[in-house]
């Protein structure tokens, strides 16, 4: 009892929201407010979130840029798909593992990514991420263009991946797919939200801050980029082996440039080295194609003028609104409680 | 395949005609990083404009070939002072990060305004000159191949002129060592990031438009020469414009090489191999200086 009692706002705030996460979507489906279409999008960018919150490691809280986060997806993708595709490894040993197999990767970029900087190391990302894709197109393993296509998981040699009748309630697939999902984003978060209260954590902050700073104050500057780079393509392997399993096909060709660009706009666009700017950038990214479906171009150019727009005129992206429009309200209540007392 | 001489100065030949083309594109990313400290991502989205504009003129417009080269040449350089004004004259000197995130968002809006003004199936480009292949060293070169390497051989040589004896070309330089000093010595700076950006982008629409033919209009046209000319600096060095002649060349007759002895399939990758290995193993490139950060 006494560490229920020790349960602070912040914690009460996450246990809320997970909550509604949890009952919101049954909610909604019975009554006829999501459909199966949008019920998909709320997959797919739980699935970014995984990505959002792995890039966001790098990218916002270590300082080091990537424009190349798409062949990780791709790695974890095809990793699981082939893990449980040639060697029937079950779903959720695949998945962990599909992101162990991109951390290894990812620390191998990070080695000749420690000598570069800036603009070096974005033009580097940028080759990795584009070679890795056209030499998985150039392989037979990984179904060349025509791709692959990846099976549900199964519990206890079930399929999981159903529509089913619960007390006559209708539960569709794409529903379950969605609480697959919830728990790969919740551990997410926990763990991520976790490592950065840590000396590694503060450690990726210290570097972003000043390499030379953190490097007098005994920073193994080194080490840190090398796990930072890990960690993150950790978190996107993931998001590749949930996404392959979710969407039920995987060409290497999906993983292209444009994907890469549009991750790296999800995290400058929700707000750099914060979790929840990863939540903001994923829906952001998500909402944005949909809203415009109409117009096949202009989501394009609206994420490209999105990004422009955030560096000039709010650098701490989305997530910096929550404060202000919190401080209006304040100034709102106070003038009214004022006016009351007046 | 059978090496023999014949066949190597073929693979020789046919390298240094895409090389120039890549050498046209490293010149421009090096002028610019080298005066602003930034990497233009959106040189090859920038080029892949111009391109359209030239087959809009010759196919709405009925523009000979040359007169559309000249006109959308002209536009490009528009395009690029356009986009140095209004995109990175307000961040200029700011971080490296900042500046790559301006420019990756122009990679997007002129791909997502290219796509929607001229649409996304491909469109063929006709080549400058017709006509049977000539033999060159006992190997085949077409018109259109040799006129690359010639247009490029002669805009090298005209910039060359112009950093060496111009007092434009000289400002250009003063200004790539040192801004302040710079603005000190009464170069108007302004003045001089609109001309870098303006060559550049001519530098891209000139490559834009030669390399049409070969990989026809999309809007997707130039991304493969984009790295490549990224490549091609990083090898020649990303601070010297000698490097980024001699990279673009020498990554032309290499990737051909490897494609001919080694496997076609490994040519697209081994660009991009090679960015990572110069960057891990000598990150000045062949003739690049080491920059030092300043705390």
């Amino acid at each position: 009892m006494s560490n229920l009692k020790k349960l602070t706002d912040q914690h009460k705030k996450m246990l809320i929201i997970g909550i509604l996460c949890i009952l919101l979507p049954p909610i909604l489906t019975s009554l006829g407010l999501l459909q199966g279409y949008f019920q998909y999008i709320i997959n797919i960018t739980g699935v970014y979130m995984i990505v959002a919150v792995g890039l966001n490691l790098l990218l916002g809280y270590t300082g080091q840029i990537s424009i190349g986060h798409a062949a990780f997806l791709a790695i974890g993708a095809f990793t699981s798909a082939l893990l449980v595709m040639k060697l029937g490894i079950n779903f959720w040993i695949a998945v962990p593992l599909a992101g162990l197999v991109s951390a290894v990767i990812g620390m191998i970029l990070g080695l000749p990514a420690l000598r570069l900087h800036g603009h070096y190391l974005a033009i580097a990302t940028l080759g990795f991420g584009v070679a890795i894709t056209q030499i998985m197109s150039n392989m037979e393993l990984f179904g060349g263009y025509s791709g692959l296509m990846p099976p549900g998981p199964t519990v206890f040699g079930q399929e999981v991946w159903l529509d089913y009748n619960l007390f006559g309630h209708f539960i569709s697939g794409d529903l379950v797919k969605y609480y697959v999902v919830l728990i790969f984003v919740g551990l997410t978060f926990l763990v991520a939200a976790n490592i950065i209260k840590t000396r590694t954590g503060r450690a990726f902050m210290a570097i972003r801050d000043s390499e030379i700073a953190a490097m007098a104050m005994g920073v193994n500057i080194s080490k840190y980029k090398v796990i930072s780079f890990g960690l993150s393509a950790f978190f996107t392997g993931i998001a590749g082996g949930l996404f392959g399993h979710i969407v039920g096909f995987i060409s290497p060709t999906d993983f292209h440039l444009g994907l890469s660009l549009n991750f790296f706009a999800m995290i400058v666009i929700g707000g750099m080295g914060s979790l929840r700017g990863a939540v903001y950038g994923a829906i952001f990214m998500n909402i944005i194609p949909e809203l415009f479906s109409g117009v096949q171009h202009l989501p394009t150019v609206l994420m490209g003028a999105a990004i422009i727009l955030v560096t000039l005129f709010l650098p701490g992206g989305i997530v910096t609104l929550e404060s202000k429009t919190l401080m209006i309200f304040r100034k709102l209540k106070g003038q009214l409680s004022k006016r009351s007392v007046g | 395949m059978v090496f023999s001489f014949a066949n190597l100065s073929q693979q020789v030949i046919s390298g240094l005609a895409t090389g120039s083309i890549y050498a046209l594109g490293a010149f421009g990313l090096v002028l610019i990083f080298k005066t602003m400290d930034t990497v233009n991502f959106a040189q090859g989205k920038m080029a892949m404009v111009t391109a359209f504009v030239a087959w809009t003129c010759m196919n709405r417009f009925h523009m000979p070939y040359y007169l559309a080269f000249i006109v959308a040449v002209a536009f490009g350089a528009l395009l690029g002072i356009f986009i140095e004004r209004v995109f990175l004259r307000p961040v200029q000197g700011s971080s490296p990060l900042t500046l790559i995130i301006i420019t990756l968002g122009l990679v997007m809006i002129l791909e997502g305004v290219a796509g929607w003004i001229f649409g996304f199936d491909t469109k063929n480009y006709p080549v400058a000159v017709k006509g049977d292949p000539l033999t060159v060293l006992t190997a085949k070169i077409s018109p259109h191949n040799l006129l690359i390497i010639i247009v490029t051989l002669v805009i090298m040589a005209g910039i060359y002129l112009f950093f060496k004896y111009t007092m434009a070309g000289i400002a250009i330089r003063a200004t790539a060592q040192d801004i302040t000093t710079s603005y000190l010595m009464g170069i108007n700076v302004s003045r001089i990031f609109s001309t870098t950006w303006a060559v550049s982008a001519i530098l891209g629409a000139i490559a834009g438009i030669l390399i049409a033919p070969v990989s026809f209009l999309s809007t997707t046209m130039m991304d493969e020469v984009q790295l490549k000319a990224f490549s091609a600096a990083v090898l020649g060095g990303f601070t010297s414009l000698g490097g980024a002649v001699v990279g673009g060349l020498l990554l032309g007759v290499l990737e051909n090489l490897v494609a001919g002895y080694i496997s076609p399939e490994f040519k697209t990758s081994f660009a991009f191999g090679l960015i990572i290995l110069v960057l891990w193993v000598k990150p000045s490139g062949l003739l690049g200086t080491v920059q030092r950060k300043k705390v």
